[in-house]
């Protein structure tokens, strides 16, 4: 217990490090409600005239909601890595690592931080939601669900983040890959169409991606009437296993930054 | 003959042992080069409380070797310069003291626990400044000591107080609460060495404290250390490319050159070696054959640069 409790106090001495930063720095958050606002206002305004896409009864704006909000928080955690680099350019990460917390608590409170810029992103959404007259859910339970998926996949899409910055190690590189693997990772998700619609293929490869996982839960809590099609335990359960995965891999890696 | 000169007076003295790993360095005075080849197999005579041991510790990079079977023992309580130019493997040695690299072969204790076999241990009995800028421009001096305090472990009940504590001793109270990026380069570093100091380490590591500061800046920052020296007895180990701060502060210092540690001893006791006469940089000429300015490559001039700029 008291092991724990020095554990989390190591988790949150980064966390809270970044949390201050932004609260000194707001202006981040905020332009990055640019881009979920041209996603819905645009994008879902004209795809919402297609009335042949199986949303499942909703209006296909209401169906993008949650695959948008998925798509700012996973924009935010995939570019994580890059601060890493940034602060092994500085020295940060060097005194970070000499000190005598656990490399997974490092690893795990970058994580954290990550969650609290994506659950800035979930505000944003919310409030373009209500602009546009979408049934969201308010039930306690819906929105703390939210809240949990959202960590989640921040959590999950940061660290992945983290592994890439310790393999790769500069910049350049990591700007390189970062834009490879953004774009594949919305593409072959349920973000924007339905499991449903894509050809085999794509939804073999969507059923592998975690994205898909963390959408489909959002769907199910975010809108009212709103039903996951592949059980919230199944996207609970891919979600906390791949983040604890890939958590333990970074805090394997992480050292590397240094060498 | 010089080889035992130098022996004697570093066991006289009882700082340093002065260990070599070649014994043919009386050959070598003047060029000054020793390496490995014929490790020297005298046990060190110092008991286990040294603050920093090792013995023949090497560490290569592909086929460069960084260190090389670098022997040497800092004695608890001790202000231990090591000094040598960019590329020297000064940083290397700090990196592996400090646990953020292991080394190929070679062992090194540092506090009494070995880095590679114990690394938790070291790092909860060491302080590290490194080279490059470490503290966060983006958060203030308070919040980079309030990060520090928590990732070493200092007690929640003594944190606050420890902090204000170390803003007063480093001249920082008034700039507590404004943001790093408005700081002075001195101050910077100021508050950095306060960040090592906070969990009272027993070892003090500092990677070119001064570098890039201007010489006001750097007596200020040579002031406070000598300060914390004093207050807390804590054995500090800092690496310089200026002979200027190895006087100032060291008791005991050792010239690094391509890996190798080439001399150890007293500031005084070297330079009477030299010449009557001698200067650091005398000495550094003689036992190098080079000037301390020599070396370096893209890597140590960028990073070098970058510190310089990040910090004015």
């Amino acid at each position: 217990m008291t092991r724990l409790s020095a554990f989390m106090r190591y988790v949150w001495a980064v966390a809270d490090a970044e949390i201050r930063k932004l609260r000194h720095d707001p202006w981040e958050l905020l332009t990055r409600a640019v881009q979920p606002s041209l996603w819905l206002l645009v994008f879902g305004g004209v795809m919402g005239r297609v009335r042949e896409l199986p949303t499942g009864g909703f209006a296909y704006v209401d169906f993008l909601v949650p695959g948008i909000l998925a798509q700012s928080v996973l924009f935010v955690a995939i570019f994580y890595g890059i601060s890493i680099i940034w602060e092994r350019d500085l020295g940060i990460l060097q005194k970070y690592l000499v000190s005598p917390a656990p490399r997974t608590a490092l690893v795990l409170g970058k994580a954290v931080s990550a969650g609290v810029r994506g659950l800035s992103q979930a505000v944003i959404v919310y409030v373009l939601a209500l602009f546009l007259g979408i049934a969201t859910q308010f039930r306690p339970g819906a929105i703390l669900g939210v809240i949990i998926l959202i960590l989640l996949g921040s959590a999950l899409f940061s660290t992945l983040s983290l592994i890439v910055a310790c393999l790769v190690k500069t910049r350049e590189r990591f700007m390189g890959i970062g834009q490879v693997l953004t774009m594949p990772i919305f593409f072959a998700s349920n973000a924007i169409y339905p499991l449903s619609l894509m050809p085999t293929w794509l939804r073999t490869i969507s059923v592998a991606n975690p994205l898909t996982y963390q959408v489909d839960g959002l769907r199910a809590l975010m809108l009212q009437g709103g039903a996951s099609a592949l059980s919230l335990e199944l996207d609970f359960t891919v979600l906390v296993g791949t983040t604890t995965l890939l958590v333990l891999l970074a805090a394997g890696l992480y050292p590397r930054m240094v060498t | 003959m010089a080889m035992a000169q130098l022996h004697s007076s570093g066991a006289a003295l009882g700082v340093a042992a002065v260990l070599f790993s070649n014994g043919a360095l009386s050959e070598t005075y003047g060029v000054s080069r020793q390496c490995p080849g014929d490790p020297y197999k005298e046990e060190m005579t110092t008991g286990p409380m040294s603050a920093v041991r090792t013995i023949e510790l090497t560490k290569r990079f592909g086929g460069v070797t960084a260190v090389d079977a670098v022997s040497l023992e800092v004695p608890a309580g001790q202000l231990f310069g090591l000094i040598g130019p960019n590329g020297a493997g000064k940083s290397t040695l700090i990196k592996i003291l400090t646990t953020l690299l292991s080394p190929t072969r070679g062992r090194a204790w540092v506090a009494g626990f070995d880095v590679t076999t114990h690394p938790h241990e070291v790092r909860r009995r060491i302080g590290y400044v490194p080279q490059l800028l470490s503290a966060d421009g983006a958060l203030t001096g308070y919040e980079n000591l309030l990060v520090s305090a928590r990732l070493y472990g200092v007690a929640r009940a003594t944190q606050e107080r420890r902090i204000h504590e170390a803003l007063d001793l480093m001249g920082l109270t008034d700039a507590g609460r404004t943001l790093v990026r408005a700081y002075s380069g001195g101050m910077i570093r100021r508050l950095e060495i306060a960040q090592g100091m906070l969990h009272r380490p027993a070892v003090l590591f500092m990677d070119e404290p001064t570098v890039a500061l201007d010489p006001v800046a750097r007596r200020t920052v040579w002031a406070h250390v000598r300060e914390l020296r004093s207050l807390f007895g804590t054995t500090m180990v800092l690496t310089t490319h200026y002979m200027e701060e190895v006087e100032a502060l060291c008791e005991t210092v050792a010239i690094i050159h391509q890996g190798c540690i080439v001399a150890m001893g007293a500031p005084t006791e070297l330079k009477a070696q030299v010449s009557a006469d001698a200067n650091l940089d005398d000495v550094f000429v003689r036992f190098t054959g080079a000037s301390i300015e020599a070396g370096g490559g893209y890597r140590e001039v960028r990073r070098a640069r970058r510190t310089a700029q990040a910090l004015s």
